[in-house]
């Protein structure tokens, strides 16, 4: 065996120390930029750990509670509006209603989001068929057994996963038929698509959300406007449907003309070129697109304030007028809640974009 | 490759492909010249010339990935037009293979194979894949079967590549400079299984390079340059007694080294 059959490769120290000089401190440059960072750090977490949890108020029945000096986030007043900021002004004697919607989506969410979960195809119709069937006519009601609740008495969290949901599900197929159209070799298909997008991507959000609730009622005869929740649903999912069309298109732009090539000399038909080998693969590459779409919808929603509708950035809102529980760190804690909200939210989307990245590049051994 | 002459492979009178008068355009550049060929059931005909001759358009017009713009394409009785019906007809019957192999990245081997056949002949699962095994075996890579394109060699490919277009049983099959792409010592392991696909008497057209292949398994070389079929003759006398003057210095210039 000679010298260089016995060489191993090189030992990498393992010690806290070694990493820190290796990471941290090795050069000039990057000690300067680790002090920096360091010194942004202590500005910033401790005291926002003081006020969020050390010096928090955490039980209590009254505004009292969480008066005096020093005192940090006033949690009293979330849990005693916690009711309004989930479920708005929907009537309390049917909560349940809107709990049993909560629950059923997630128990059809989570085997559809389990890649190794059975019956896909079946999960499918479920969540995208009959859920939205079940929650609409609980939700609604003016059933038997169901009185009526009108959507302006819906709000908090119910409206922002209502919105965001709708959104999130319209907006990948019509984005997914909005790229095929603008690549179509069709032009008046194409011109179509191009109008469709370049309209909806050139307003802003909250244009088409005012023009859904004030304008258009203007424009239809009377007793034919559609309810403004509805109105402002379909504003959104068209708004980012345009969105979604762009991120698809990206991902079409990145497929191989061979591959279409190898698809129609096999004999495959347009859609099935589309469905079994183009799109499979340009929707792989767009993931962090999409879910960044999503993302952004997710916090778009809070715009719906705008028109009347409260969300649960605005059931917060509206929440800091109470007379009952005005205390100087009411605004904080209230905005502090919501975000946290939000972020459990996003951030479990973004988690989620990340593991089937990794999962749908291990399986091509790459 | 020793050169066989002793050919067992057999021509039938019936005219599978027939070509007439057929022109094509690229922008303004003028790429097909009033093209006539035909070929009959069992034929293995080799196209060559420099390229940018016009030969990969050629091939690619006959499974109307091209379209023409004058003349008459006519496919085991099937004429090429714009109808639709027609042209996915054809692509039935005509399996293509391609230079950069072009399989699915994001399906297995096996999965690449059965997918026209499930798809387009709508056949049972079961058969589709005991057919796919069969091509598979035949193109000597059985065992691969449920690996991903990314995970083979490029010689594994296009052998992959030219299983998947035997699975939907075509009568002709084309092939689009196949072993460009290779490296050196993978292009015998593909030159090999198509050697072996034409003495089972498949009819083949096939643009290469490999003038070793042409002289041992074709029965027709095909010159062509700046558009035009120049000359059409079999591989001993293409290669022994070309008769134009274009043929000639294309021929000095493959054969030099």
């Amino acid at each position: 065996m000679s010298a260089i059959d016995m060489m191993g490769p090189p030992q990498k120290s393992g010690s806290v120390l070694g990493w820190l000089r290796r990471n941290l401190f090795s050069s000039i440059g990057n000690t300067v930029l680790t002090v920096i960072a360091a010194y942004l750090l202590w500005l910033t977490v401790p005291p926002l750990l003081n006020f969020a949890i050390f010096d928090a108020v955490w039980t209590g029945d009254t505004r009292e509670a969480c008066l005096g000096e020093g005192k940090g986030a006033c949690w009293p007043l979330v849990w005693a509006n916690f009711d309004q900021f989930i479920y708005g002004r929907y009537p309390a004697s049917e909560i349940w209603r809107v709990n049993i919607v909560f629950a059923l989506g997630f128990i059809a969410l989570v085997p559809m989001l389990i890649p190794s979960a059975p019956a896909k195809r079946f999960n499918v119709i479920l969540l995208l068929v009959v859920y939205p069937l079940i929650a609409l006519v609980l939700l609604a009601g003016d059933r038997p057994g169901l009185p009526p609740v009108p959507t302006s008495e819906w709000g908090g969290l119910l409206v922002t996963l209502v919105v965001a949901v709708t959104g999130i599900v319209v907006s990948l197929p019509l984005g997914i038929v909005l790229a095929l159209g603008r690549r179509s070799s069709m032009p008046a298909i194409r011109m179509l698509s191009i109008i469709f997008i370049e309209f909806w991507r050139g307003v802003p959000l909250v244009t088409v959300l005012f023009m859904a609730s004030v304008m258009l009622p203007l424009f239809l005869p009377e007793g034919l406007s559609p309810d403004n929740l509805l109105r402002c649903l379909v504003g959104v999912a068209l708004f980012s449907s345009a969105y979604m069309a762009e991120v698809v298109r990206g991902g079409l732009q990145a497929i191989p003309a061979g591959q279409y090539e190898a698809a129609r000399a096999a004999g495959l038909s347009y859609w099935q070129t589309m469905g079994l080998v183009v799109l499979p693969q340009a929707l792989r590459h767009v993931i962090p697109g999409i879910v960044n779409t999503f993302i952004g919808l997710f916090k778009d929603t809070t715009l719906v304030l705008i028109v009347g509708i409260f969300d649960i950035l605005g059931q917060v809102r509206a929440q800091l007028s109470d007379p009952n529980w005005t205390v100087p760190q009411g605004a904080l804690t209230g905005y502090l809640f919501a975000g946290i909200v939000f972020w459990i939210f996003c951030f479990g989307m973004s988690q989620y974009s990340n593991f089937m990245e990794r999962r749908l590049n291990a399986g091509r051994g790459r | 490759m020793a050169a066989d002459t002793a050919k067992p492979m057999r021509v039938s009178d019936k005219v599978m492909i027939e070509m007439s008068g057929v022109h094509k355009w690229f922008g303004d550049f003028h790429v097909l010249k009033n093209i006539d060929l035909t070929i009959k059931e069992g034929e293995r005909i080799v196209i060559a010339g420099p390229s940018g001759s016009g030969k990969s358009t050629l091939i690619r017009c006959i499974n109307h990935l091209e379209t023409h713009d004058a003349g008459k394409i006519v496919i085991d009785g099937i004429e090429l037009t714009e109808d639709l019906k027609r042209i996915d007809e054809v692509r039935r019957e005509v399996g293509m293979v391609f230079q950069q192999f072009n399989l699915f990245p994001h399906m297995t081997v096996l999965e690449n194979c059965t997918l026209a056949p499930l798809w387009v002949r709508k056949m049972p699962e079961a058969e589709a894949r005991d057919l796919a095994m069969k091509f598979l075996e035949r193109v000597r890579i059985p065992e691969q079967a449920d690996k991903y394109p990314g995970q083979l060699s490029g010689g594994q490919q296009q052998r992959v590549a030219i299983a998947r277009a035997l699975c939907m049983n075509p009568k002709i099959m084309l092939f689009d400079e196949p072993t460009s792409a290779l490296d050196p010592e993978m292009i015998k392991e593909v030159l090999d299984v198509m050697v072996e696909l034409a003495r089972e008497g498949m009819t083949m057209l096939c643009v290469t390079h490999e003038m070793g292949f042409a002289r041992e398994v074709a029965n027709r070389v095909v010159f062509m340059d700046e558009g035009e079929i120049i000359e059409q003759a079999p591989p001993e006398e293409f290669f022994n007694a070309p008769k134009s003057e274009r043929t000639k210095s294309f021929l000095a210039q493959i054969l030099a080294h």
